[in-house]
C-alpha cells in the first residue's frame, strides 16, 4: 500500500466505524473491497494488518453493540474473511478471538442486524473468502457455521440463498481436497466430518417432499459437478444417483428444471460420464418422464454432448422434434416427411396433449424452433439431419401462422386457430428457416420455401419485425441457392423468385412504417452487394422502381432510414445501378450528382447515423476507385476530411481517419489490401522522393485533420489518429535518410501550435504544411508516449485508491463542516 | 322474449326484440349490395354505358333487352338502383314502440320504416349518429336524384323470368321487395322522430324496461345498448371497436352480467388487419402518384376517411408527396369535415385534450389550411378549374354505382398509371368493378374495417360472460371460402344461438321474477280508455270488467276431463298427445281443446254457447283463489 493511502486509512476507518457518519454508497464500499483484494492477493495480509492497526480497530469496533449501518457491517465481515484467507493472518485474528465473534453465534448472526439481507450476504461472502485452508475448516466446524449455511439456502433473498448454496459447494470441495484426492475408491464413510455433514444434508433434502429443498440440493450438486472434476465427485454421484433416480418416479417430477441441469452437468463431467454406468439410462428415463416443455432443454443438452450413446441421442432428438411431428401430423403432410421425423419417438403424441392451449402451443413451438436453430450448426448435430421434414414443418408452421394453410383435420384446425397471426412463432420460424438455408432440400420444398417467404414479404399483415426476419431468411436462401454451372449468376429458380419479389420491394420502401422501409433498404443493400455485378439481377433491378425510390429515401424523415438509404445508394452507385432519369416526365433537368448529395448529407444532416453511413460509403468508394471519386481524388478527400473534422459525432471523425488511411496507402503506393477484386485506380508510379510522396497528403490537408484528431476529446479518435501517424512515420522511414528537415522556425511554429491544440485551444488552423515540415514534426513528436497514455483508460486518475479514499472522506468531511456550522 | 330478425346482413342488422310487453327495434340497416346488380349512373353522358348491348335469352328472345344490359359477360339492370329493405311482413311494424340506433351506418333504412309502416314510436340515437347519418342519407339521395333516370325496370323481377336470368340476378333474394331510394322529405320526416341521447343516459320505456346507450368505439357517437328490467338484462352489441382510432373507447364493463347478448356488426374482413391495410393503402398511393398516376378512393363521406386523412397527414412528407393535391368530393364533404371537429365530447381522450389547447382534434384541418386537402360538393363547378393531376380523389359511392366516383372510373379507368384503392369493406370490389370492365387501371383492395374481430370477441365474451349469445348465422361457422379457419367464428359456451333473415327466435331464458307493488286500495279504474299509442302500461291491459276475475291454478287430468265431457254428452272424443300436452278433439262439433302445461285453448268455430260450456267444464278442474 502506498504511503498516501496508508495515511488516509485511519480516517476512513473512523468514518466507517462512526454510526453518525453517513456511509458512502455501496459502490464505494465495493471498490474499497476490490482494492483490499488486490492488496491481499499481492502481499501478506498479516503485514497489512500490522502496518495498519486501524483495520483491526474497525473490525473490533463493529462488534460493539451500536446502531451501525448494515452496509458497514457487511463490509467488515467481507474484509475480515478476505484477510483471513491467508493462514498466518487467520491465526493472528484467531488469537484475538475476533473471527468467532464476527462469524459465530455471538456476532451479528444472533443480533438484530441479521435481518438485513446485506449482512447475511456479507457473512456468507466473508466465510467464502476465509475458507481457503484446513484451519478454516476446523473453524467452520467449531462455530457451527455449516448449519447456518444450510438454513440460509432457503433464505428469502435470492442472492443470499444462491450464495449459501455456492458456499456449501466450496466447503465440500475444500474439505475433500486433501484426504480424498488420489483415492477414488474411498467411501463417503471415510470422508471428513464436514463433508459427511453436507452430504447427509443433501441426501435429506433429496428425500424431502418439499420441492424448494429438492431444488436446493439439486442446485448444489449441479454446481459441484460443474466446477469440480476430482475423483471424489464420482463417489458422491455414486451415492446420490439412486436418490436422484427416485425423483423420477414421482408424478409430476419435482424441480424438473434443476433436475435437468443436474443431469446435464453430470453428463458433461468427464469423470462422471465415463464411469457411471446408469447415467444414460437415467437420462433416457428422464426424457420419457418429463413433460414436453421440460424435456426440450434436456434433449438439446444431450444432443450437444460430445460423447453420448447413439440410442439416447436418437431419443433426445425425437423428443425435440415431437412438436414439429405433431404439426406435420395435424396438417396431414406427406407420410414420407413424418417417418423421418418420427424416428424412435415411440408412441406418437397427439396435438391435444402436446399443444393443448394457445399459450402452451406457442411457447413450445418457439422453444423447439430455437433449440433446433442452436443445434443445426453444431458438428455433433444428429446425423442424418432431417433437413426435408424440418423444412416441411417450418413452412407448414409459417403457413398456419399466416392462415394460408388448409388443414383438413380437426387438430389442424385447432392448431391453425392457435397460431394464426402469432408474431412470436413467425419470428422463431423465420429465424430457423434462415438457418436451414445452409442445407439443401428437395426441389419442391425449396419452391415452397420461396413461396412462403414471398407470401410473408407480400402480406400487408406481416408485422415489421416479422418482415425483417423474412427479408433476412430470404437473403440467406437466395445466397444458398445453387449457382448455375459455369456462370456466377443466380439460378433460374431464384431468378423467378426475384422477378416476383422486386415488385414487392417498392411497396415496402413506401411503407408508412419506418422499420419496414429500413429493413427493405438493408435487404436491398445486401442483394446489390451480392449480385450487383450479375446481368440478370441488374436488368431486373433497373426495370423496377427500386433505384429511384431508394434515392428518394435519402430525404426520409427517419434518420435510420436515411442511413440505410445512404448505404444502399452507395452500393447502387458502386455497381453502376444508379438511374439518372432524363425523361421529360422528370423535369428538373440537371440532377444533383450522388456525391454532392451525400456530401450535403454529411455536412447538414442533424443525426449521426446518416453521416456515419456517408463516411462508410465514401471510404468504400475511395477504396474501390469509384468513378466519381477517381476523377479528382484529392479534391474529394480534401472536401470530405474538411467536413468530417468539424463533425460533432466522434464516429464520423474516426471514420474520417479510416478514409485518410486509405488515401495514404494509395498515395504512398501501397495497393489497398482490403478489396482484392476491386478495380484499383491507376496508381502513379511510386514517387521518387519522400517530399513528392507526401505532397498530395499535404494538399488535401490530411495532416491538419490527423493532428487535430490526435488531440480529440474522444479517445478512440485520438488513438486511431496516433496509429495513423505512427504508420505514416514508419512509411517515411522506409524512404530512408533525413530528407528535408524543413526550416527550423516553421517546425517550431507548428509544434507550438500543436501544443496549444493539446491544451485545448484548437482555434487556429495550421494552414498548408510543407512535406519537410511534416516529417520533422512527426519525428520530433513522442507518438509512442502518446499512444501509451491513450491506451490507459481515461478514468485512470479517478480510479486510483487514493482518489477513492479521498472521495469517501470528502463526502463525510462536508458533513463535518455542516456540523461545525450548526454549533 | 322473442327476437324477430328482419335482416340477414350481419353488419347491417335490423332486429325486433319483444321484451316485457315492449317492442323494440334494434337498428335498421339498409342492405345496399343490391345496387351492384344495376348499371352505374353516370354524371356525364357515357357513350360506353349507353351503348351496351341488351341482354337476350339463350333462345334469342330479346324481350328483356331494354331492362338488362350486358357488359363483359355480366348482366346488369338498366334502371334506377334499388335497395333491399328489411323484412316488413314478419311482424307488424306499426306495433314497434321504439327504434334504437347504434351507429350511422345502421340507420339507412329508417325512412322506409318510419314513413311507410304506420310506425308511431320514437327513435333513439346519439347526436353524431343523427348528424352524420343525415349526411349519409343526404349524399345518397343527392347522388341518385341528380341523375334522373326515366326508365324503371320491373319485368325482370317476375319470378318466372328471374329464374331464366344468369347469376347473380337469378339468385337475388326478395327482389319484389326492393325499393327505390327515399326522398329528402322522407329523410327529414324520419329524422324528426329521433330523440337524442347521450352515453350512459337511462331511458325509461313505459316503466317496464330501461334502455341505455354505451360507447362502442367504432364511429363518432356509435353505441351499444343495454335493455334491462329489474331482473333481466339484454345487451345489444352492434358495430364496436377496440382499436385506438378517433371515437371514444368502447365501454365493455357495462355489458357484464347480461342474460342475453345480441352480437352483430363484427368486422367483415376478419383476415385483414387494419394497420397492415393502412400501410398497404399508403404505399400503393405513393407508388401510383410517384409514377404520375392518379389515385381514386371510393368512400363514404365520414368514418374511416378521417383516419385515412390523419395517416396521410403523417405520411405525405416522408413519402415526398407534399405537392400532391388531395380532393374530397361529396355533396356533404364540407359538413362532414366540419362536424368531425365539433363533436369533441364523442372523441377519444387524445383528441378531446386537443380541443382544450385549443387545436382542431383532427389534423385534416391543417391539410385544408395548407391547401393540401380541398373539398368540393361535386365535380362540377370550382373543382373543374382547380383540378390538377396527378392527384388523390376521395369520393362516393363505394358501390361505384352512383356518385362522382362513376365519372372518375370512366375518366381514369383506361390508364394503367391510375389506381383505384378500395377501403370500404361493404361491397365486393370485384362486383363493384364489373360494369367497368375491361379496365386498365390498377385495383387495390385494402378493406379497413375496425370493428371487432373474432379474437377480440372471444376476449370480450370471456370478460363480460353473458349467459346466452345470439348472433347472425354467419358468425357461427367459418367463412365459406376458408372453411378450415376455425378461428374465424364465435366460440363460446353455451354455443351461440344463430339467426337468419325472417326468423323468429325465442330467447332462451325465462323470466322468473317480476317486481310488483301491492297497494292497499284496488287500483282506480281508468276514467278514460287510453288511445292505441302508449298502451302498454300494466293497468292498460286490465279489461273493462266490473269484477276482478279470480286467479286459477292446477292442471287438468285428461282422462277425468274426457269422462266429464262424455257425461255432458260429447261422444266422439279423440285425444292426441303432443309435445307439450294433449289435444282433445270433439270431431262432431269440429272443436279442439288444446291442453298444455301453462295454457288451455278452446278452439271452436263461432259457437259461443259451446265455448262457454266447455270453458265451464275446464274451470271445474281448476282451483280458484
Amino acid at each position: 500500500m502506498d504511503p498516501e493511502c496508508s495515511q488516509l486509512l485511519p480516517a476512513l476507518c473512523s468514518v466507517l466505524a462512526d454510526p453518525r457518519q453517513p456511509v458512502a454508497d455501496d459502490t464505494c464500499l465495493e471498490k474499497l473491497l476490490d482494492w483490499f483484494k488486490t492488496i491481499t492477493e499481492a502481499g501478506s495480509s498479516l503485514l497489512l494488518l500490522q502496518e495498519n492497526p486501524c483495520l483491526l480497530g474497525l473490525l473490533c469496533h463493529v462488534l460493539k453493540p451500536q446502531d451501525l449501518s448494515p452496509r458497514v457491517l457487511s463490509f467488515s465481515l467481507r474484509l475480515a474473511g478476505m484477510l483471513a484467507a491467508q493462514e498466518d493472518c487467520f491465526q493472528y485474528l484467531q488469537q484475538g478471538e475476533l473471527l468467532p465473534r464476527l462469524f459465530g453465534e455471538a456476532g451479528p448472526l444472533g443480533g438484530a442486524a441479521w435481518t438485513a439481507p446485506s449482512v447475511r450476504s456479507g457473512w456468507i461472502q466473508g466465510l467464502r473468502s476465509l475458507a481457503r485452508h484446513p484451519s478454516a475448516l476446523c473453524f467452520l466446524a467449531d462455530c457451527g457455521a455449516v448449519d447456518t449455511i444450510f438454513s440460509l439456502q432457503g433464505d428469502s433473498s435470492l442472492f443470499v440463498a444462491s450464495a449459501a448454496g455456492q458456499l456449501l459447494v466450496h466447503i465440500l470441495g475444500l474439505s475433500l481436497q486433501g484426504p480424498a484426492e488420489g483415492h477414488p475408491g474411498l467411501q463417503t464413510g471415510d470422508w471428513p466430518v464436514c463433508a459427511q455433514k453436507i452430504v447427509s444434508h443433501i441426501e435429506e433434502s433429496l428425500r424431502s417432499a418439499a420441492t424448494p429443498q429438492i431444488t436446493q440440493a439439486l442446485n448444489v450438486l449441479t454446481t459441484t459437478f460443474g466446477h469440480c472434476h476430482d475423483p471424489w465427485t464420482q463417489v458422491l454421484w455414486g451415492r446420490l444417483s439412486p436418490l436422484v433416480a427416485c425423483l423420477l418416479e414421482k408424478d409430476p417430477v419435482p424441480a424438473a428444471h434443476s433436475l435437468v441441469d443436474l443431469l446435464l452437468s453430470v453428463a458433461r463431467s468427464p469423470v462422471l460420464s465415463s464411469s457411471s454406468s446408469g447415467l444414460w439410462e437415467t437420462l433416457a428415463q428422464t426424457l420419457s418422464h418429463l413433460s414436453p416443455t421440460q424435456a426440450g432443454p434436456l434433449a438439446l443438452g444431450i444432443l450437444k454432448l460430445q460423447e453420448c450413446p447413439q440410442v439416447l441421442r436418437a431419443q433426445a432428438f425425437a423428443v425435440l422434434l415431437q412438436p414439429l411431428t405433431c404439426v406435420l401430423e395435424a396438417t396431414a403432410q406427406a407420410p414420407g416427411l413424418l417417418d423421418s421425423l418420427d424416428g424412435t419417438g415411440g408412441a406418437s403424441v397427439t396435438v391435444d396433449t402436446l399443444l393443448p392451449s394457445k399459450a402452451a402451443c406457442v411457447g413450445l413451438l418457439c422453444r423447439t424452433l430455437a433449440h433446433l436453430e442452436l443445434l443445426q450448426p453444431l458438428p455433433q448435430r444428429p446425423s442424418p439431419w432431417p433437413q426435408a421434414p424440418l423444412l416441411g414443418a417450418t413452412v407448414t408452421i409459417l403457413r398456419l401462422c399466416s392462415g394460408s394453410a388448409t388443414p383438413t383435420s380437426d387438430a389442424g384446425g385447432h392448431l391453425c386457430a392457435f397460431l394464426v397471426g402469432c408474431v412470436r412463432v413467425q419470428r422463431a420460424a423465420l429465424d430457423f428457416l434462415g438457418t436451414l438455408s445452409q442445407g439443401t432440400g428437395p426441389r419442391e420444398l425449396v419452391t415452397q420455401v420461396f413461396a412462403v417467404l414471398l407470401e410473408y414479404l407480400t402480406s400487408p399483415d406481416s408485422s415489421p419485425t416479422v418482415l425483417k426476419k423474412a427479408f433476412q431468411a430470404t437473403f440467406r436462401w437466395l445466397q444458398s441457392s445453387p449457382e448455375t454451372p459455369g456462370c456466377s449468376d443466380l439460378d433460374p429458380h431464384a431468378h423467378l423468385f426475384l422477378r416476383e419479389l422486386l415488385p414487392v420491394l417498392p411497396k415496402r420502401l413506401c411503407s408508412p412504417c419506418w422499420e419496414v422501409r429500413d429493413s427493405g433498404l438493408e435487404f436491398l443493400t445486401q442483394m446489390i452487394g451480392r449480385w450487383g455485378g450479375q446481368a440478370g439481377f441488374r436488368r431486373a433491378l433497373l426495370a423496377s422502381e427500386v433505384p429511384e425510390l431508394t434515392e428518394q429515401l435519402l430525404r426520409d424523415p427517419e434518420s435510420y432510414v436515411r442511413a440505410s438509404a445512404v448505404a444502399a445508394m452507395g452500393q447502387l452507385s458502386s455497381q453502376g445501378l444508379r438511374v439518372t432519369p432524363a425523361s421529360p416526365e422528370h423535369p428538373g433537368g440537371q440532377q444533383k450528382s450522388l456525391l454532392a448529395e451525400l456530401l450535403h448529407i454529411l455536412s447538414t444532416d442533424s443525426e449521426g447515423f446518416p453521416r456515419r453511413a456517408v463516411m462508410h460509403v465514401f471510404t468504400q468508394w475511395l477504396r474501390d476507385g469509384h468513378a466519381d471519386v477517381a476523377g479528382d481524388t484529392e479534391r474529394f478527400v480534401a472536401r470530405v476530411l474538411q467536413v468530417a473534422s468539424q463533425d460533432l459525432d466522434w464516429e464520423v471523425r474516426a471514420q474520417g481517419l479510416e478514409l485518410a488511411l486509405v488515401f495514404l496507402e494509395q498515395t504512398l503506393g501501397r495497393p489497398s489490401s482490403h478489396c482484392p477484386y476491386a478495380v484499383t485506380p491507376p496508381v502513379a508510379a511510386p514517387p521518387s522522393s519522400l517530399a513528392q510522396a507526401l505532397r498530395p497528403l499535404c494538399r488535401v490537408q490530411l495532416f491538419e485533420f490527423a493532428f487535430r484528431a490526435l488531440f480529440d476529446c474522444d479517445r478512440p479518435v485520438a488513438q486511431k489518429s496516433c496509429d495513423l501517424l505512427l504508420f505514416l512515420r514508419a512509411q517515411t522511414a522506409s524512404y530512408g535518410g533525413p530528407q528535408g528537415s524543413g526550416s527550423v522556425p516553421e517546425v517550431a511554429s507548428v509544434e507550438a501550435a500543436l501544443q496549444r491544440w493539446q491544451a485545448g485551444d484548437q482555434g487556429q488552423p495550421l494552414g498548408y504544411l510543407e512535406p519537410e515540415v511534416v516529417v520533422a514534426v512527426l519525428r520530433s513528436m513522442d507518438l509512442e508516449g502518446l499512444r501509451g497514455a491513450l491506451a490507459e483508460s481515461s478514468d485512470r486518475v479517478e480510479k486510483s485508491p487514493q482518489s477513492l479514499l479521498q472521495d469517501v472522506l470528502a463526502t463525510v468531511g462536508a458533513l463535518g463542516e455542516d456540523e461545525a456550522d450548526c454549533y | 322474449m322473442k327476437l324477430y330478425c328482419l335482416s340477414g346482413h350481419p353488419t347491417l342488422p335490423c332486429n325486433v326484440l319483444k321484451f316485457k310487453s315492449t317492442t323494440i327495434m334494434l337498428d335498421c340497416g339498409l342492405d345496399m349490395t343490391s345496387t351492384l346488380n344495376f348499371l352505374p349512373l353516370p354524371l356525364v353522358q357515357s357513350p360506353r354505358l349507353s351503348n351496351l348491348p341488351g341482354w337476350s335469352l339463350k333462345d334469342g328472345n330479346a324481350f328483356l333487352d331494354k331492362e338488362l344490359k350486358e357488359c363483359s359477360g355480366h348482366v346488369f339492370v338498366d334502371s334506377v338502383p334499388e335497395f333491399c329493405l328489411p323484412e316488413t311482413e314478419l311482424i307488424d311494424l306499426s306495433t314497434v314502440d321504439v327504434i334504437l340506433i347504434s351507429n350511422y351506418h345502421c340507420m339507412m333504412a329508417l325512412p322506409y320504416i318510419t314513413e311507410h309502416t304506420g310506425f308511431t314510436g320514437t327513435v333513439y340515437a346519439t347526436e353524431p349518429t343523427v348528424q352524420i347519418g343525415r349526411l349519409l342519407m343526404e349524399e345518397l339521395v343527392n347522388f341518385i336524384e341528380r341523375v334522373p333516370k326515366a326508365q324503371s325496370a320491373s319485368l325482370w323481377k317476375n319470378k318466372d323470368i328471374q329464374r331464366l336470368l344468369p347469376s347473380p340476378l337469378k339468385d337475388a333474394v326478395e327482389v319484389s321487395t326492393w325499393r327505390r331510394c327515399y326522398t329528402m322529405q322522407e329523410v327529414n320526416s324520419a329524422l324528426s322522430k329521433i330523440q337524442l341521447v347521450g352515453y350512459s343516459q337511462k331511458i325509461e320505456l313505459f316503466g317496464a324496461v330501461q334502455v341505455t346507450p354505451l360507447s362502442s368505439g367504432y364511429a363518432l357517437g356509435s353505441s351499444n345498448w343495454i335493455i334491462q328490467s329489474h331482473y333481466e338484462k339484454v345487451s345489444y352489441v352492434s358495430g364496436s371497436s377496440l382499436l385506438t382510432t378517433h371515437p371514444q373507447p368502447m365501454d365493455q364493463a357495462s355489458l357484464k352480467n347480461s342474460d342475453v347478448l345480441v352480437l352483430t356488426g363484427l368486422t367483415q374482413i376478419p383476415t385483414a388487419n387494419p394497420d397492415g391495410m393502412v400501410g398497404e393503402f399508403c404505399s400503393n398511393l405513393a407508388l401510383t402518384v410517384r409514377n404520375g398516376g392518379n389515385v381514386l378512393v371510393p368512400c363514404y363521406p365520414s368514418g374511416v376517411i378521417y383516419d385515412l386523412l390523419e395517416c396521410l397527414y403523417q405520411y405525405i412528407d416522408s413519402a415526398g408527396l407534399s405537392n400532391i393535391p388531395f380532393y374530397f368530393i361529396s355533396p356533404v364533404a364540407n359538413s362532414s369535415l366540419e362536424f368531425s371537429q365539433i363533436f369533441a365530447e364523442w372523441l377519444c381522450h387524445n383528441k378531446q385534450t386537443k380541443v382544450y389547447l385549443p387545436e382542431p382534434p383532427f389534423p385534416h384541418a391543417e391539410l385544408i389550411q395548407t391547401n393540401k386537402l380541398k373539398h368540393y360538393p361535386s365535380l362540377h363547378g370550382d373543382f373543374s378549374s382547380d383540378f390538377r393531376q396527378p392527384c388523390v380523389v376521395f369520393t362516393g359511392h363505394p358501390s361505384l354505382r352512383f356518385g362522382d366516383v362513376v365519372h372518375f372510373m370512366e375518366l381514369w379507368g383506361k390508364s394503367s398509371l391510375n389506381t383505384v384503392i378500395f377501403t370500404e369493406p361493404d361491397f365486393s370490389y370485384l362486383e363493384a368493378l364489373a360494369p367497368y370492365q375491361p379496365l386498365a387501371m390498377k385495383c387495390i383492395y385494402c378493406p379497413i374495417d375496425t370493428r371487432l374481430n373474432f379474437i377480440q370477441v372471444s376476449k370480450l365474451l370471456k370478460e363480460v360472460q353473458p349467459l346466452h349469445v345470439v348472433c347472425p348465422e354467419q358468425y357461427t361457422q367459418p367463412p365459406p371460402a376458408q372453411s378450415h379457419r376455425m378461428d374465424l367464428m364465435i366460440d363460446c359456451q353455451p354455443p351461440a344461438m344463430s339467426y337468419r333473415r325472417a326468423e323468429v327466435l325465442a330467447l332462451p331464458f325465462k323470466r322468473r321474477y317480476e317486481k310488483i307493488e301491492i297497494m292497499p286500495e284496488p287500483p282506480p279504474r281508468p276514467t278514460q280508455p287510453t288511445g292505441g299509442k302508449k298502451r302498454k302500461r300494466a293497468s292498460d291491459d286490465i279489461p273493462d270488467c266490473k269484477v276482478l276475475k279470480p286467479l286459477l291454478s292446477g292442471s287438468i287430468p285428461v282422462e277425468q276431463f274426457v269422462q266429464a265431457l262424455e257425461k255432458h254428452g260429447f261422444s266422439d272424443i279423440k285425444v292426441e298427445d303432443t309435445a307439450k300436452g294433449h289435444i282433445v278433439l270433439l270431431q262432431e262439433a269440429e272443436t279442439l281443446i288444446q291442453i298444455e302445461e301453462d295454457s288451455t285453448h278452446i278452439i271452436c268455430d263461432n259457437d259461443e254457447m259451446l265455448r262457454v260450456r266447455l270453458r265451464d267444464l275446464v274451470l271445474k278442474f281448476l282451483q280458484k283463489f
